[in-house]
């Protein structure tokens, strides 16, 4: 029988990312999945980051994970979202092509020696008392393992609807994972049903891209990886075109045939990603939608109208789509379509992603709620570190909400749990002006340099990177101007007396390094990078120290951890409510307890005097 | 989880003696006693246990989540005799799952079923405690949940400006209003002027809670002290016809008019080498610019002292008893024009009252405060809004933060419910 560290299930954006970042924990691991060549699919959009995701991408990048990298080498069309905006909401995006993502992706994986890939069908898991030991393949061979994460995305019980027609699947073209699904099931695991939707495919030869307007991608694209600066593959534009009066009449005609609005479906979609049903019923008032049509390659012809997801029959498609300004003979070679699945409560997973309930075994990606290949992905990093570390009996690691949108994402999706598909967006971290797509290396990679994820020639660039930032900002700092000389710079400063450093005037608005290098001469010296990016960290400076306040208390509750077994049902004076809340939910620290919905201070208060009390009763 | 009883009026001899049980027993256990009436309808009983008959009552049953601590309750309408009391507290302590309750713990459940939030306990507390008319209406306001009425619309408002801000930002790409600053900026400066006009309010309503300062002023020996165990109808400060009897500052708590007031005797005014009795002067004086009334007690026309006046300062003439200088006089030695006096102060404080908010702790004006500055801030940067979103995203953020801890918690689940209702957000 086969022995690994490590194995994971399924080949989608979490299992790749688990998978390397195993491997390069230095576990033997295993990536099983259902069909090889589909590693690194793109199941929808033919784009990696974007707002909150975008961060996500750098952060995997800090780890020295692939999902950045792969993007890099497959991007045909960088844009920096929020560009004019600050930098703490600036997020990179990329139009990626289909094919070569997916070959960067099995590229990357096949540079980990300690990684086997194979081609199976997981059937169940091996389980003992309270812990995981393996994997059975459908064709009964075991596998044994420490560690085992699964990342089986939308396969759960998969069911994809086109108008009133229903099929099991996993995505367009694969089979659904049904024996795993009822396994999974009879574990006590409190398991739900969501959707989503996807548009229907163009092929881009008959459009009519002449009467379209285009959107080009940056002059200077930016890139995911910290280690990358430029683009590996020639760059296109995207067509822009938009719905009208005629395409809603189509849709609204139609609604009792769509598998959304005829009740075919029951799990719960996305709002923030609604289909065009859900548009024209929801916004009846607006005459007009945005479409984006993004080519899925450089020499694929197939393009995805981003903005017209769907789940009415294939005729009705074919008739809307037809409607639209440049799309009048357009033919569509794979319509769009809905899916429902399984997801599993995330409320479940301790934050390393593990099962509660059953050790050694850690979800990641679409199965916890979440949607998108950022969100799966950054998952995958976490749940693959941490069954390494597992696998050689070392703590697990896990972020803070306080350095990470990862550590924002999976604190949210282990306290709160999810209503309909969780997806990352900016506003959900509230140290947002902290937590940055362009500091995500100083914020992480020390962090994965510790760990031992993080390769010699990433540690060595980082640290020079780290050297120079520091020494850049020592050197802006060392002198305190007037205001007199401040103007004569060219800074605009009010005459009140107090004298500044280049650093402090690098946060006013208008600032930029030029007046930095006036001030200081030597700044100069740095490359511009080094020096966009101290401008970047002195700019929210003022507001970082008034939140430090808030962080600490924050790390504090953190640090007050509730231990496991902690029985809730032994303190008198906490509502039944409150009691089965925390029983279900098992917070592991006062932080997590105090996000109960329904928590109160003075049930906090209670919890937290429980908690310390030396004599506390465990469950037996 | 225990179900738990208490008297819940107060002990001792009285016409009626409620006695509550609350929690998963309690039907069950005021079941032992007698048959319980329908729900939510008072019923009269015998109750008997074992073969005794223990009292005749209204018995009154509700039941989760409808009841004051949102668990199954029974209240007990008993005769108030100590004993009988006793013998009932007896009974349903024997019983299988029952406790007394701690002090508190009805109010505490109550809110860890989220049916008072943390003002509203603040508010229960103050209401046991009210000693004056006034201070039992503000906090029956409180109780009512007047503090969440109050910040409900700001919070509404601050999540409307914050989702508008934030939907520029997270959803650039897509079809949002593009100039959302004129909507927000109207949102941020209602919020803003009814913190300022509320934090001017919340002066008079710490006044209520915590008792006005009403001070006696005037120059050493001119009878303060004497005035001040008239107004008192006691012997609280000692008098004597030595001037400088009165070193520190002697405080009074009485009623007038139904305002709990605190009247303070303070060392007479005048220059003095003594160092104790300057300590005490300089003492006098503050107190006298803090206090929310002043009574100037003079001996003679145009006596001026070293402390700023007010227009509602109330002036007497001294000793009205030996010497008839000039009026209004009044005399704490014969109590002449002490009525008057008292009627006086009672109309100088009534419209100081009915402008008064219902914010009334220390950390509710440092709550107000926060959130004022913040949005001056958002207001401040909002021409920049299309480059500085993330700034007054920020501060709004701040602002809510502070407003909500008032109450509880907010989640950015709100923010995004707020931002989904009303845009159409997505590709
Ligand atoms: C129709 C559709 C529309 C979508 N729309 C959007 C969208 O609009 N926006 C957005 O952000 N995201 C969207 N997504 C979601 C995005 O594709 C996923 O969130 C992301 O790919 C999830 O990654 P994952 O790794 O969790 O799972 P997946 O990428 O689904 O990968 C699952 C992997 O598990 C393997 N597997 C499953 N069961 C087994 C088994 N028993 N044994 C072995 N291997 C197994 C499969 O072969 C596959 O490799 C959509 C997905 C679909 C299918």
């Amino acid at each position: 029988m086969k022995q690994f560290d490590v194995i994971v299930v399924g080949g989608g954006h979490a299992g790749a990312e688990a998978a390397a970042a195993a491997a390069r924990m230095g576990s033997r691991t295993a990536l099983v999945t259902l069909r090889c060549d589909a590693i690194g699919v793109m199941s929808c959009n033919p784009a990696i980051g974007g707002l909150g995701k975008g961060h996500l991408v750098r952060e995997i990048d800090a780890f020295d994970g692939i999902m950045g990298e792969a993007a890099d080498r497959a991007g045909i069309q960088f844009r920096l979202l929020n560009r004019r905006k600050g930098p703490a909401v600036q997020g990179p995006r990329t139009q990626a092509d289909r094919k070569l993502y997916r070959q960067a992706i099995q590229a990357l994986l096949a540079e980990y020696e300690s990684l086997t890939i194979l081609q199976a069908e997981v059937a169940s898991l091996i389980i003992g008392s309270h812990r995981v030991g393996g994997i059975v393949l459908a064709d009964g061979s075991h596998i044994k393992a420490d560690a085992v994460i699964i990342t089986a995305g939308t396969f759960l019980n998969g069911v994809i609807h086109v108008g009133d027609q229903q099929r099991a699947g996993g995505r367009v073209g694969d089979a659904p994972s049904i024996l795993l699904a009822q396994q999974l099931a009879d574990l006590d695991l409190q398991r739900g049903r969501l959707k989503t939707g996807t548009p229907p495919r163009l092929d881009g030869r008959t459009i009519n891209w002449s009467v379209l307007d285009s959107q080009p991608g940056d002059d200077t694209p930016t890139m995911f990886s910290f280690l990358n600066s430029a683009p590996f593959v020639p760059q296109i534009s995207c067509g822009i075109t938009q719905t009208n009066a005629r395409t809603h009449d189509i849709v609204r005609h139609n609604l009792g045939r769509s598998a959304m609005y005829g009740g075919h479906i029951s799990g719960v979609g996305p709002r923030y990603c609604p289909s065009i049903e859900d548009k024209v019923v929801r916004f009846a008032d607006k005459d007009h939608h945005q479409i984006f049509l993004e080519p899925e390659g450089l020499d694929d012809p197939t393009v995805y109208p981003n903005g017209i997801s769907t789940s009415l029959p294939a005729d009705v498609q074919h008739q809307y789509v037809r409607s639209i300004l440049g799309l009048e003979s357009v033919v569509i070679t794979q319509p769009g379509y809905a899916i429902e699945y399984d997801y599993f409560d995330p409320r479940g997973l301790d934050p390393a992603l593990q099962v509660k309930a059953m050790s050694g075994l850690f979800f990641a990606g679409q199965i916890n709620g979440t949607t998108g290949y950022e969100e799966a992905a950054a998952q995958g990093l976490v749940a693959g570190l941490n069954a390494a570390l597992l696998a050689t009996g070392r703590p697990l690691v896990t972020l803070s909400r306080s350095e990470s949108y990862i550590g924002v994402m999976i604190d949210d999706l282990t306290t709160h749990g999810v209503t309909e598909p969780y997806r990352m967006f900016t506003s959900r971290a509230e140290y947002r002006l902290a937590l940055r797509a362009d500091n995500a290396d100083q914020r992480l990679t020390e962090t994965a340099i510790a760990l031992g994820c993080v390769s010699e020639k990433r540690t060595n660039s980082y640290s020079t990177k780290a050297g120079l930032l520091s020494a850049a900002q020592s050197l802006l700092s060392q002198t305190a101007f007037s205001p007199r000389e401040l103007q004569a710079a060219g800074v605009e400063v009010s005459a009140d007396g107090a004298r500044r450093s280049a650093y402090d005037v690098l946060a006013f608005e208008g600032v930029t390094p030029e007046h930095a290098a006036r001030l200081v001469p030597d700044f100069a010296s740095f490359d511009q990078a080094i020096q966009l990016q101290t401008a970047c960290d002195a700019l929210y400076v003022q507001y970082i120290q008034r939140q430090d306040r808030d962080i600490q208390r924050l790390r504090a509750d953190e640090a007050l951890a509730i231990p496991a077994g902690f029985d809730y049902s032994g303190i008198p004076g906490l509502s039944n409510e409150l009691t089965q809340k925390l029983k279900r939910v098992l917070p592991v620290n006062i932080f997590q307890a105090s996000k109960i919905e329904g928590m109160t201070p003075a049930a906090l208060l209670l919890l937290i005097s429980h908690v310390r009390r030396p004599s506390r009763r465990l469950m037996a | 989880m225990d179900t738990i009883f208490a008297l819940a009026s107060a002990h001792g001899r009285a016409g009626v003696a409620v006695l509550r049980i609350s929690g998963p027993h309690s039907h069950w256990a005021a079941g032992q006693l007698c048959a319980l009436p329908p729900v939510r309808q008072a019923g009269l009983r015998v109750l008997r246990h074992g073969g005794e008959t223990l009292d005749q009552g209204l018995v009154l049953a509700f039941s989760a989540p409808n009841s004051f601590t949102g668990e199954d309750a029974v209240e007990l309408h008993l005769h108030g005799s100590i004993a009988v009391v006793a013998k009932v507290s007896e009974v349903l302590a024997q019983m299988e799952g029952l406790r007394l309750a701690d002090a508190g713990e009805f109010t505490r459940r109550a809110m860890d079923n989220g049916h008072l939030d943390l003002t509203q306990v603040e508010g229960l507390a103050d209401l046991i405690d009210a000693e004056s008319e006034s201070q039992r209406k503000q906090a029956l306001q409180v109780l009512s949940g007047a503090i969440a009425e109050k910040v409900a619309p700001w919070r509404a408002d601050l999540l409307r400006a914050a989702a508008l801000i934030e939907a520029t930002i997270d959803f650039a790409d897509e079809d949002v209003p593009i100039d959302v600053a004129p909507e927000v900026l109207g949102l941020l400066c209602r919020v803003k002027e009814d913190l300022v006009a509320e934090q001017a309010r919340t002066g008079a309503a710490t006044a209520i809670r915590e008792g006005f300062e009403v001070a006696i002023v005037g120059a050493p020996n001119v009878g303060k002290s004497t005035l001040l165990n008239a107004l008192a109808q006691r012997e609280a400060a000692i008098t004597s016809d030595i001037a400088g009897t009165t070193r520190d500052v002697i405080e009074v708590r009485m009623h007038i008019a139904g305002l709990l007031v605190t009247l303070l005797d303070t060392a007479g005014l005048r220059d003095s080498d003594d160092v104790v009795e300057s300590i005490g002067i300089a003492r006098a004086k503050q107190r006298a610019e803090a206090s929310d009334l002043r009574i100037f007690l003079l001996q003679q026309p145009g006596e001026a002292f070293d402390v700023a006046s007010r227009p509602d300062d109330i002036l007497r003439y001294a000793k009205s008893d030996v010497s008839t200088v000039a009026m209004p006089s009044v005399s704490g030695k014969t109590g002449a024009g002490v009525e008057d006096l008292l009627a006086e102060i009672a109309s100088k404080l009534a419209p100081k009252t009915s402008s008064a908010g219902v914010f009334s702790r220390q950390r509710h004006l440092l709550a107000l405060t926060t959130a004022e500055i913040a949005l001056g801030k958002a207001i401040n940067t909002l021409p920049r809004a299309s480059v500085m979103p993330e700034v007054i995203a920020t501060e709004i953020r701040v602002a809510l933060n502070a407003l909500e801890g008032i109450l509880g918690h907010i989640g950015v689940e709100d923010l995004l419910g707020e931002i989904f209702s009303s845009f159409c957000i997505g590709k």
